[in-house]
């Protein structure tokens, strides 16, 4: 069996776009990632979608379909929240990998932004908490977040400042693309003396709302010598699974992204020190700086000061977040995760422009959905 | 919608909220493995038994961990504003979230020392985390 390829990705604009839509932005992202595969759309015949705010659905794949009158032969929406993506790109790998597809199209776009009224979005998040058990306590998704940060922090040192350099990191990569939603730069003060949302994370600690789209074509291994740009393979994916609700995480330190992780390396039969550029999911400063300590690229308590130090930059230890990710690139929904994907693909085909991670050739994604509750991995490798 | 979220009892957690209208916090203690859970299920999260038996809480237990709330998921919580959100650990060893009440929010740290108490929202009285 080869493993399956990316032979095809796209993003369209992000931000506040309006006279968008949610099944529009599905549209342009699907073309544009079947165009760049070099592709026509019957030659899709595999499709998988995420879920949307604005347009909410029960069969949100069959929509996308009828929307763009194809007939594929596999169907499905996943709904994993912001590991999605991720789950998705798993799940399309397997199709092909078992025969069962030979180019699946993976989806995903919502206008969130300007589809919603404001504070809409926050307050559809926050339906993620447990109705009769967090609900009536004023449970945001931040403020759930805060509960491990403030933990984290009190176990292990971890300062605000530290957590701030995140978001500094992020915006310089956003500073460096065109595209993203937010360029103005920042500083730590900045982050520091932005609103408090949730003590302690500020308004910079957390990830945008913004509208847009994603997508890539995953193809089966045999198609490579086809391919109308570099391939990208799928060396190894993997999960990890702890909880849904924050009250009931059995750990407030370790969740699911380091099982994924391990599953994920041991697949593709590399470690951490191996990747030359991470995507890692960054919906608040305290997600990713956990993420890299559970996932073993620091050590416990190492993280914090490494990031200080531009561990996270393009010429550092780990450049992770290229494009600016949630916190500067854009957020929108499970594209935000696509994001991270997209821009993976894109620093191995050696296409990122001014942000491009010289000779990178090993790249790892990760996305995060709920309280850290899902998590998913994916190792990509410039073929 | 302005009022906050009051909790809708199902079958598993009818008697839970029924004790909270008689001030009393539930804990749900299992027949065949001896362990205890929160939250009410239909079935032992830890060996899947069905025999399920209710035991009231002591009534204390301590922050976990928490975090002071500036920006409210909701107009209804933000005459609230700043509140804190807290995961208690009961003695009974298990874990809820909570609003920590009875002190300024400055005085909230890891570790403290909480009793539990009720708030009636609407018909329905919800447990609360009251700072000794
Ligand atoms: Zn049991």
């Amino acid at each position: 069996m080869k493993k399956a390829i990316i032979t095809g990705a796209y993003d369209t604009d992000v931000g506040e776009l309006h006279g968008s839509s949610c099944m529009g932005l599905h549209a342009e992202a699907a073309l544009g990632a079947i165009t760049d595969a070099g592709l026509n759309k019957a030659d899709i015949d595999g499709v998988l979608c995420a879920y949307s705010f604005t347009e909410p659905h029960l069969m949100l794949s069959s929509v996308f379909c009828e929307y763009m009158n194809i007939q594929p032969k596999f169907n499905a929406a996943i709904e994993v929240g912001g590991a999605t993506a991720c789950v998705m790109v798993m799940q399309a790998a397997a199709l092909v990998e078992s025969g069962m597809c030979r180019n699946v199209l993976v989806v995903t776009g919502d206008n969130r932004l300007t589809g919603m009224p404001k504070g809409g979005a926050v307050a559809t998040l926050a339906k993620v908490g447990h109705a009769q058990y967090e609900h009536p306590y004023g449970m945001s998704v931040p403020a759930a977040y805060a509960l491990v940060a403030n933990h984290y922090m009190n176990e292990y040192g971890t300062t605000s400042e530290q957590l701030a350099s995140i978001s500094v990191s992020a915006r310089e990569h956003a500073i460096r693309n065109t595209k993203a939603h937010r360029r103005t730069p920042i500083t730590i003060e900045d982050v520091l003396n932005s609103r408090m949302i949730a003590s302690p994370l500020h308004v910079l600690d957390c990830c945008l709302i913004s509208d847009g789209g994603a997508a890539i074509i995953v193809s089966a291994g045999e198609t490579g010598a086809d391919a109308a740009k570099k391939p990208i393979e799928i060396l190894g994916t993997g999960q990890g699974h702890t909880h849904e609700h924050i009250m009931a995480a059995p750990s407030l330190s370790d969740f699911g992204c380091k099982h994924a992780a391990h599953t994920a390396f041991g697949r593709a039969g590399i470690t951490a020190k191996d990747v030359d550029v991470a995507e890692i999911y960054d919906s608040f400063t305290i997600t990713l700086l956990m993420e890299l300590e559970s996932i073993g690229f620091f050590e416990r308590g190492e993280a914090g000061p490494a990031c200080l130090s531009g561990a996270l930059k393009l010429d550092g230890q780990l450049p992770c977040n290229t494009h600016g990710g949630l916190m500067s690139y854009g957020h929108s929904g499970a594209a935000g995760g696509m994001f991270h994907v997209v821009e993976a693909v894109r620093q191995l085909r050696h296409e990122a422009e001014g942000r491009q991670v010289k000779d990178s050739e090993i790249a790892f994604v990760h996305g995060d959905g709920g309280i850290l509750s899902a998590h998913c991995s994916l190792v990509f490798g410039r073929t | 919608m302005t009022e906050k979220p009051i909790p809708v009892p199902n079958p598993d957690s009818v008697e839970f909220w029924k004790a909270c209208n008689e001030e009393k916090f539930l804990i749900q203690t299992c027949n065949s493995c001896g362990k205890n859970q929160f939250y009410p299920r239909a079935i032992c999260k830890h060996c899947h038994g069905s025999d399920l038996d209710w035991q009231p809480a002591s009534g204390r237990g301590k922050v976990k961990t928490f975090t002071v709330v500036n920006h409210a998921p909701s107009p209804a919580f933000k005459e609230d504003l700043p509140y804190v959100l807290a995961l208690i650990d009961l003695e009974e060893g298990v874990r809820a979230m909570m609003n920590v009440i009875g002190c300024d929010v400055v005085d909230v740290h890891i570790g403290m020392d909480i009793e539990l108490t009720f708030e009636a929202r609407g018909d329905q009285k919800i447990p609360q985390a009251k700072a000794i």
